[in-house]
C-alpha cells in the first residue's frame, strides 16, 4: 500500500489527529538572534525566521514535533510554512530554501518513523507549503486593479522548488495550507503535478483554505463551495479549513464542506479568537469540545490545531474524539461543477 | 448560494471581440474600464457564464485576454460567475488559465492537430482545473454531416475518458454552420447539428452540448429580424434534442410566438431542411425584412405613442426599462389606487411573459429582464401603497405575535405552509414567510433579527425531516428559547417527539393542520396558558418516547431469510414485450382530457376538508363549503384550460431488463436497486421487493416523469395581488393535474405503448381504485422509499430535457406539481410498504447502490431504527 492508501485505511477506522502550531511553541522558548542565525553568516537578521531553525536549532523543531507525536498526532507537518523563495528573500536566505525543507522533512520523517516503530501505528508526514506573502488574484495597488506583484509561472517555480525538497526529505504528502488566494493554491497544485511527472509517481495533496470573513469567503472572495470546485481537480487526499477563526466560528462552513467534499476532511482551527492582547487563550478542553462536536456529527476525518494551539490542545482533542466514527466520504452525482467566486453546478 | 441549473444555460457573448463590434472597438481603443462595464451588464442581464474572446488580428490577444481577466477578477459582481476562456490559440487559453482563480471553461480544444496535441491540452486543462469545450474537428477537418459530428465527438469522448478526464466536464460543440447559403450541401447543416446532439447525448453520458449561434444566420448579415428569428427557431428545436448551453446574445433572440408566422414557418423549413425550395423562399422573404432595422427604430419610437397600459406590457415583454418609471407614474395617477397598477397592466404584461416562458417560447435571460422591469415598477409604487396603509388605525396594525415560517432547505413544497400562513394572518398574526429551500442559518437569523415569537417549519418530502432536526439542533446551539412549530405532510407527532423535541430545549410542537395553528400560537403567546401548555406537550412527547422504547418493535428477519421468502410470480403471466419500446415524449398533453382523470378526494384533503368525493359535496357538515370550493376549482380549471395557463409535459420509457437478486438491471447496464420488507410476517405472507415482479430470465420495466409547467406567472400574479386563495387553489389544482397526468399516461402505456391491456375499459372511479393491471410505484413512497433513485430514473428518461424537470439536493422535483415512478406490468404486482429494514440490508443496499453506508443511512433514515 502506498501512503495515500495507508492513510485512507486508517481514516476509515477513526478520526485522525493532525498536529498543532509551531509558531507559538517556538515563541515560548524565547530564542535569541544567535539561536536563529547560527553559523550561517547570512546578511540579514534571522530572528523570527522560524523555518531556518531546522538548520540552526534542529533540536527545537524536533522537540515540538515530538511533543505533538506524544500528544497523539497521526500526521505531523514540517515547519516550513515560509520556507519558500519569496518569503525567505526577506531574510536574504532564499539560497537555503532547498536545505531548510530537506532538513525539516528529515526531522519530521525520523520522528514519525520512530513513533510508528514503537507502537505499530502508522504516522505520516505532511510537507507544509504556505501561501507566500504575495497574491496572484489581487492587486496591491488600489489605483490599478489589473496589476499583480507576481505571475502564475513564477509562483509555480517557487512552489516546485519547495515541494521537490520536501519530497526529497521524505514527506508523504504535500500540504498546501492557509490558502487565502485560490489562484495561489492552483499554482501549488500545478507545481506538484509537474513534480509528479518528473518523479514518475503520485504525491498526494492535502489542501486547506483559510476564511477571512465570517460569511465564509477567503481573501480572493471564494465561498467554501466555490473553492472546493476550483481545487477539486487536484483529487486531494484531504480538503479542509485551517486558521481563520476559532472552531466556534468555523462550524457552519465545516458543515457545508462536509456535505460536498468527496475527499477526507481536515480541520485545524485556531485556539479561539485572540484576546485584547493578541494572545490565544482558549483552553484545550474548550477547543476539544467544539471540534469533538463535528466528529460526533460525522463531519470530519482529521482534526488538529492552528495558531495558539499547543500539544495540550492536541492531546485534549485526541481524547475527545477517541472512538468517534469518522466521516464517510460522500459520492457526488456527476455534474459540471464550475466556480466563479460562487459555485455553479450544471447537472 | 449555489446556482444550480439543469435547464438551458446562456453564455454571454458580449465580451467577445468576434461577436460584438462594440466590444472590439473598446478593446482596440484600450478602453478596458468601459469593457469591464460590458461584462457587468451581461451578468446583470442573466448571463450565467461569460465568454471572453480576444481573437482579433490587430490585438496582442495574450495581453488583451490576461489584462481583461485580471480586471474582472477585481469586480465581485462579475467574478461571481464562471468564465469561459475562448480562443482558437492555445497560448491565449493557457495565459488565460493562469489568471482565473475559480474553475473556468476552456473554449476550445479539438483533434485538429491529432491525438497527441489534443490530449496534451486536455491534460493541461485537468492540471489547471477547467472544464473544456471540444469542437467537432479532426485531422480531416471540421465535421459537417451528422455522421462526422457523431464520429469525431465520440472518438474525442473515448480518448478523454480513457485519459481520466471527467465526462461531466466535457462540452461538445458540434459546429453550427451557416444555412441558406445557396449551396445545396449546406441545407442540412442545422438539422444535422440537432440530430447529432440527439445521438451524442445517448452515446456520451454526462457530457454537455453547446454551440455558437451567430454562425447559423451568417447569410443574412445586416438583416437582424431574419437572424433573430432563425436563432430562436433553432433553439426551439435544438434544446429538446439536448443542447444545454449556447453562446448567445440574449437581447438578440425573438420570442418564438411573436415571430411573424410567415417568417417563422420559412425559418423552420430552412432549419429543419424540409424541402429543397426552403432556402429560396426564405431569401425571397428576407428581402421584405431587409432594412427593417431602420424601420425598427421607427417602430421603437412608435410604441411610445401607445396608451400607457399597452406601453407597460410592451416594456415588460421586451424587457425595456428606459421609460418604466415615468410610465408607471402615469398609470398610478390614472388609477384609483396604486395597487391597481400592479394588479392591472403590470401583471397582465407579466402574464404574457410567463406564458411564453412556460411554453418554452421565451428564454431565461429575457424573463430575468422582464422581472427586473417589473421590480422597478413595483418599487416605484411601494411607497404609495405603504402610505395607504398608514391610514389604518394603530390597533388595526399591531400584530398579536410574529412568526417566521419557512419550508426547509432541499424542499420546495409550500401549499401547506401558505395555508397556515394565511390562517395565521387572518387571525391577526404577523407572518414573515422566508419561502422555500431556506437553510437553517437564514431561518435563525430572520427569527433573531425580527425578534420573532416563534418559528414554523414545513416540509413535504422525507429528507426534510432530517433537515428539521438540524434546524432544532442549531437553535439549541444558538441558545434560542422561542417555540418551534413543525408541520407538513410527512411530519408526525411521533417523529417530532422522537427526533426533533430531544434536539431542542425550547418548546417543540407538532401542528397537525392549519386549523390547529391558531390555537397553538395563541396558547404559546398567552401569559396565563403558555407554561401549562408547553409542559403538557412536553409530557405528552416524553410519554410517546417512553412508550416507543418500551414497545418491542416487530422482529426483523435476517436479509437472507427475507429474500428466501420473496414473492414468486408466475413467469407465464408476465407481460409481452411492449408494442412501442423506448422513450415517448409528450410536450403538451391535453389538459381538458386530464380534467376527467382528476381524483378529487385528495384535493379536498389539501384544504382540510375530509371525506370522499363525490359524497363530500352533500356532506351535512362540510358539504356547503366543499361545493363552493368545488365550483371555484372548476371555474379556475375552465380558465386554466381555455387560457392555456399550464402545460402538461411528460415522458415515459419502456426498457428490456432482468431481475438480479433485489436489483432490476436494464439491458443498457443501468441498475435499479430495490429494498425488501424485512419485518417478520405471519405464515405464508411473502417479504416483498419490487424486483420480485420482474423475471430473472428477461422482462420489461417502465419509467415515467410528468410535470405541470407554467404555474409561476399565475402564482406571482396572485401573490402580488395578495390573493392567497387563488395562489393555493392553483397550486392544489396543478398537483391534481400532475397526478391525473400520471394516471392518464399510465393508461396510455397499458393500452397503447406497452399494450399489455389493449382493450382496457375503466371508469375514473375504477382507475382511482387501481383496478387496472400493473403498478407505478414512485421513488420516495412506501414500496420504493429511497428518493435517491430519482436521479437514475431522470437520467433514463432524460427528464430535464424531456419533461423540463429538475431535482433539488434532497431530490424534490421542480416544478413541484410533478410525479415520477416505475412501471411494473406483471398482473400479480401490487403496492406494499417496505417499512423497517435491518442494518444488514442497509449495508447490502449501500454496496449495490455504490455509495457509502453513511450515505445510504441518510437516504433511508425513515426506514431505519
Amino acid at each position: 500500500m502506498n501512503a495515500r492508501q495507508r492513510l485512507l485505511a486508517e481514516a476509515a477506522e477513526r478520526v485522525l489527529i493532525f498536529d498543532g502550531a509551531f509558531g507559538t511553541q517556538i515563541q515560548l522558548r524565547k530564542l535569541t538572534e544567535a539561536d536563529y542565525a547560527g553559523e550561517l553568516g547570512l546578511a540579514a537578521d534571522q530572528k523570527g525566521n522560524n523555518d531556518i531553525l531546522a538548520l540552526t536549532r534542529p533540536d527545537v523543531i524536533a522537540d515540538i514535533t515530538r511533543a505533538y507525536l506524544e500528544a497523539g498526532s497521526d500526521v505531523v507537518s514540517t515547519n516550513t510554512f515560509s520556507a519558500n523563495r519569496i518569503s525567505q528573500a526577506d531574510y536574504r536566505a532564499e539560497h537555503l530554501v532547498g536545505e531548510i525543507n530537506r532538513a525539516s522533512a528529515r526531522i519530521a520523517r525520523g520522528l514519525a518513523d520512530e513513533y510508528a516503530a514503537r507502537d505499530g501505528r502508522p504516522r505520516f508526514v505532511a510537507g507544509a507549503i504556505g501561501p507566500t506573502n504575495k497574491t496572484l488574484s489581487l492587486s496591491p495597488d488600489v489605483e490599478d486593479p489589473g496589476f499583480r506583484e507576481i505571475d502564475f509561472d513564477h509562483l509555480v517555480e517557487v512552489y516546485h522548488e519547495q515541494a521537490a525538497a520536501l519530497v526529497e526529505g521524505g514527506v508523504d504528502f504535500i500540504l498546501i495550507e492557509t490558502v487565502f488566494d485560490t489562484l495561489n493554491a492552483k499554482a501549488g497544485i500545478m507545481a506538484v503535478r509537474r513534480l509528479e511527472r518528473a518523479l514518475g509517481r503520485e504525491i498526494p495533496l492535502m489542501i486547506s483554505m483559510t476564511l477571512t470573513d465570517l460569511s465564509g469567503r477567503n481573501l480572493s472572495g471564494h465561498t467554501v463551495e466555490a473553492f472546493w470546485y476550483a481545487v477539486r481537480h487536484a483529487r486531494p487526499l484531504t480538503i479542509g479549513l485551517n486558521c481563520s477563526f476559532g472552531a466556534a466560528q468555523l462550524r457552519p462552513h465545516v458543515k457545508t464542506l462536509a456535505q460536498i467534499a468527496d475527499a477526507l476532511l481536515l480541520v485545524y482551527p485556531n485556539a479561539g479568537l485572540p484576546n485584547e492582547l493578541g494572545e490565544y487563550d482558549e483552553a484545550p478542553e474548550t477547543t476539544a469540545a467544539l471540534v469533538a462536536d463535528w466528529a460526533a456529527d460525522g463531519q470530519v476525518n482529521m482534526l488538529g490545531g492552528c495558531c495558539g494551539s499547543t500539544p495540550q490542545h492536541i492531546a485534549a482533542i485526541a481524547r475527545a474524539v477517541a472512538g468517534a466514527r469518522p466521516r464517510a466520504i460522500p459520492t457526488l452525482t456527476p455534474a459540471m461543477r464550475l466556480a466563479g467566486l460562487e459555485a455553479f453546478v450544471a447537472a | 448560494m449555489t446556482l444550480s441549473s439543469s435547464r438551458f444555460i446562456n453564455i454571454g457573448e458580449r465580451t467577445n471581440v468576434t461577436g460584438s463590434a462594440a466590444f472590439k472597438k473598446l478593446i482596440l481603443a484600450g478602453d478596458y474600464a468601459a469593457a469591464v462595464e460590458v461584462a457587468r451588464q451581461q451578468v446583470e442581464n442573466g448571463a450565467q457564464i461569460i465568454d471572453v474572446n480576444m481573437d482579433e488580428g490587430l490585438l496582442d490577444a495574450v495581453h488583451a485576454m490576461t489584462t481583461f481577466l485580471k480586471l474582472i477578477a477585481a469586480e465581485p459582481d462579475i467574478a461571481r460567475v464562471p468564465v469561459m476562456i475562448d480562443s482558437s490559440k492555445w497560448e491565449v487559453i493557457e495565459a488565460g488559465l493562469k489568471c482565473v482563480s475559480g474553475k473556468p471553461i476552456v473554449n476550445s480544444i479539438s483533434l485538429k492537430e491529432g491525438e497527441e496535441t489534443f490530449l496534451a491540452q486536455a491534460r493541461a486543462c485537468m492540471d489547471y482545473g477547467a472544464a473544456v469545450v471540444v469542437m467537432a474537428f479532426d485531422e480531416q477537418g471540421q465535421a459537417d454531416t451528422k455522421a462526422r459530428k457523431v464520429e469525431i465527438c465520440k472518438r474525442a469522448y473515448d480518448l478523454l475518458v480513457a485519459e481520466g478526464f471527467p465526462p461531466e466536464d466535457i462540452i461538445f460543440d458540434p459546429n453550427i454552420f451557416a444555412v441558406a447559403t445557396g449551396i445545396e450541401e449546406h441545407n442540412s447543416y442545422a438539422v444535422d447539428f440537432i440530430e447529432a446532439v440527439r445521438t451524442l447525448r445517448q452515446l456520451c453520458p454526462h457530457a454537455h452540448f453547446s454551440g455558437g449561434l451567430s454562425n447559423l444566420s451568417f447569410s443574412f448579415r445586416g438583416n437582424e429580424p431574419v437572424r433573430r428569428a432563425m436563432h430562436s427557431v433553432f433553439l426551439y428545436h435544438a434544446i429538446p434534442a439536448g443542447l444545454d448551453m449556447a453562446i448567445v446574445n440574449a437581447g438578440q433572440l425573438d420570442v418564438y410566438d411573436q415571430i411573424d408566422p410567415v417568417l417563422r414557418e420559412a425559418c423552420e423549413d430552412v432549419i429543419l431542411n424540409r424541402d429543397a425550395q426552403a432556402t429560396e423562399r426564405l431569401i425571397a422573404l428576407a428581402e421584405s425584412y431587409k432594412g427593417k432595422s431602420a424601420a425598427d427604430d421607427k417602430a421603437a419610437a412608435e410604441w411610445r405613442g401607445w396608451p400607457v397600459a399597452k406601453r407597460l406590457e410592451h416594456a415588460l415583454v421586451k424587457g425595456i426599462d428606459a421609460h418604466i418609471i415615468e410610465d408607471t407614474e402615469e398609470a398610478r395617477q390614472q388609477a384609483a389606487r396604486p395597487i391597481e397598477v400592479i394588479e392591472g397592466p403590470l401583471m397582465d404584461g407579466m402574464n404574457v411573459v410567463g406564458d411564453l416562458f412556460g411554453s418554452g417560447k421565451m428564454f431565461l435571460p429575457q424573463v430575468v429582464k422582464s422581472a427586473r422591469v417589473m421590480k422597478k415598477a413595483v418599487a416605484h409604487l411601494i411607497p404609495y401603497i405603504e402610505a395607504e396603509k398608514e391610514l389604518l388605525a394603530p390597533e388595526e396594525r399591531r400584530a398579536k405575535g410574529r412568526i417566521v415560517m419557512a419550508t426547509v432547505k432541499g424542499d420546495v413544497h409550500d401549499i401547506g405552509k401558505n395555508i397556515v400562513g394565511v390562517v395565521l394572518q387572518c387571525n391577526g398574526y404577523e407572518v414573515i414567510d422566508l419561502g422555500v429551500m431556506v437553510p437553517w442559518s437564514e431561518i435563525l437569523k430572520a427569527a433573531n433579527d425580527n425578534q420573532a415569537d416563534m418559528i414554523g417549519l414545513s416540509g413535504l418530502i422525507t429528507p426534510s425531516l432530517d433537515e428539521m432536526v438540524t434546524v432544532a439542533e442549531e437553535m439549541q446551539r444558538a441558545g434560542m428559547t422561542m417555540p418551534l412549530l413543525i408541520g407538513g405532510a410527512t411530519t408526525s407527532k411521533v417523529h417530532t417527539a422522537l427526533k426533533i423535541d430531544p434536539a431542542y430545549d425550547g418548546p417543540v410542537i407538532h401542528v397537525l393542520d392549519a386549523s390547529r395553528a391558531v390555537g397553538v400560537a395563541a396558547r404559546l403567546l398567552s401569559d396565563t396558558q403558555r407554561e401549562a401548555y408547553v409542559a403538557e406537550v412536553a409530557g405528552e412527547y416524553a410519554a410517546l418516547r417512553e412508550a416507543r422504547s418500551a414497545k418491542g418493535q416487530s422482529e426483523l428477519l435476517p436479509l437472507a431469510e427475507a429474500r428466501a421468502r420473496a414473492f414468486v410470480i408466475d413467469p407465464a403471466e408476465k407481460p409481452p414485450a411492449p408494442a412501442r419500446p423506448g422513450l415517448h415524449v409528450f410536450r403538451d398533453w391535453d389538459l381538458a382530457q386530464l380534467r376527467g382523470f382528476i381524483d378529487w378526494t385528495p384535493f379536498f384533503r389539501a384544504w382540510e376538508l375530509h371525506g370522499t368525493y363525490p359524497a363530500i359535496l352533500t356532506d351535512p357538515v362540510v358539504g356547503e363549503t366543499a361545493s363552493q370550493l368545488f365550483a371555484d376549482a372548476n371555474a379556475m380549471l375552465d380558465r386554466i384550460i381555455a387560457e392555456r395557463w399550464l402545460t402538461a409535459r411528460g415522458v415515459a420509457g419502456l426498457w428490456p431488463c432482468r431481475r438480479e437478486g433485489d436489483d432490476v438491471v436494464l439491458d443498457n447496464g443501468t441498475r435499479l436497486p430495490f429494498l425488501r420488507q424485512q419485518v417478520k410476517k405471519s405464515r405464508e405472507r411473502a417479504n416483498m421487493c419490487l424486483a420480485d415482479f420482474i423475471d430473472p430470465a428477461g422482462d420489461w420495466i417502465g419509467g415515467f416523469a410528468v410535470a405541470i409547467h407554467g404555474i409561476e406567472p399565475h402564482i406571482a400574479r396572485f401573490q402580488a395581488e395578495r390573493d392567497d386563495f387563488s395562489d393555493i387553489l392553483l397550486k392544489a389544482l396543478a398537483d391534481r393535474l400532475a397526478e391525473a397526468f400520471a394516471e392518464a399516461l399510465h393508461q396510455h402505456v397499458r393500452t397503447t405503448l406497452w399494450a399489455y391491456a389493449p382493450g382496457e375499459q375503466l371508469t375514473n372511479e375504477a382507475l382511482i381504485r387501481e383496478e387496472y393491471r400493473g403498478i407505478r410505484p414512485a421513488p420516495g413512497y412506501p414500496a420504493c422509499p429511497d428518493h435517491s433513485l430519482k436521479p437514475i430514473l431522470f437520467d433514463l428518461l432524460d427528464a430535464p430535457a424531456n419533461a423540463g424537470l429538475a431535482l433539488t439536493e434532497s431530490f424534490a422535483m421542480l416544478p413541484t406539481a410533478a410525479v415520477s415512478g416505475f412501471y411494473f406490468g406483471h398482473p400479480e404486482s401490487e403496492y406494499f410498504g417496505v417499512a423497517r429494514i435491518g442494518r444488514d440490508q442497509l449495508e447490502d443496499y449501500a454496496k449495490r447502490r455504490g455509495v457509502s453506508v453513511e450515505q445510504a443511512e441518510r437516504w433511508l433514515r425513515p426506514n431505519l431504527d
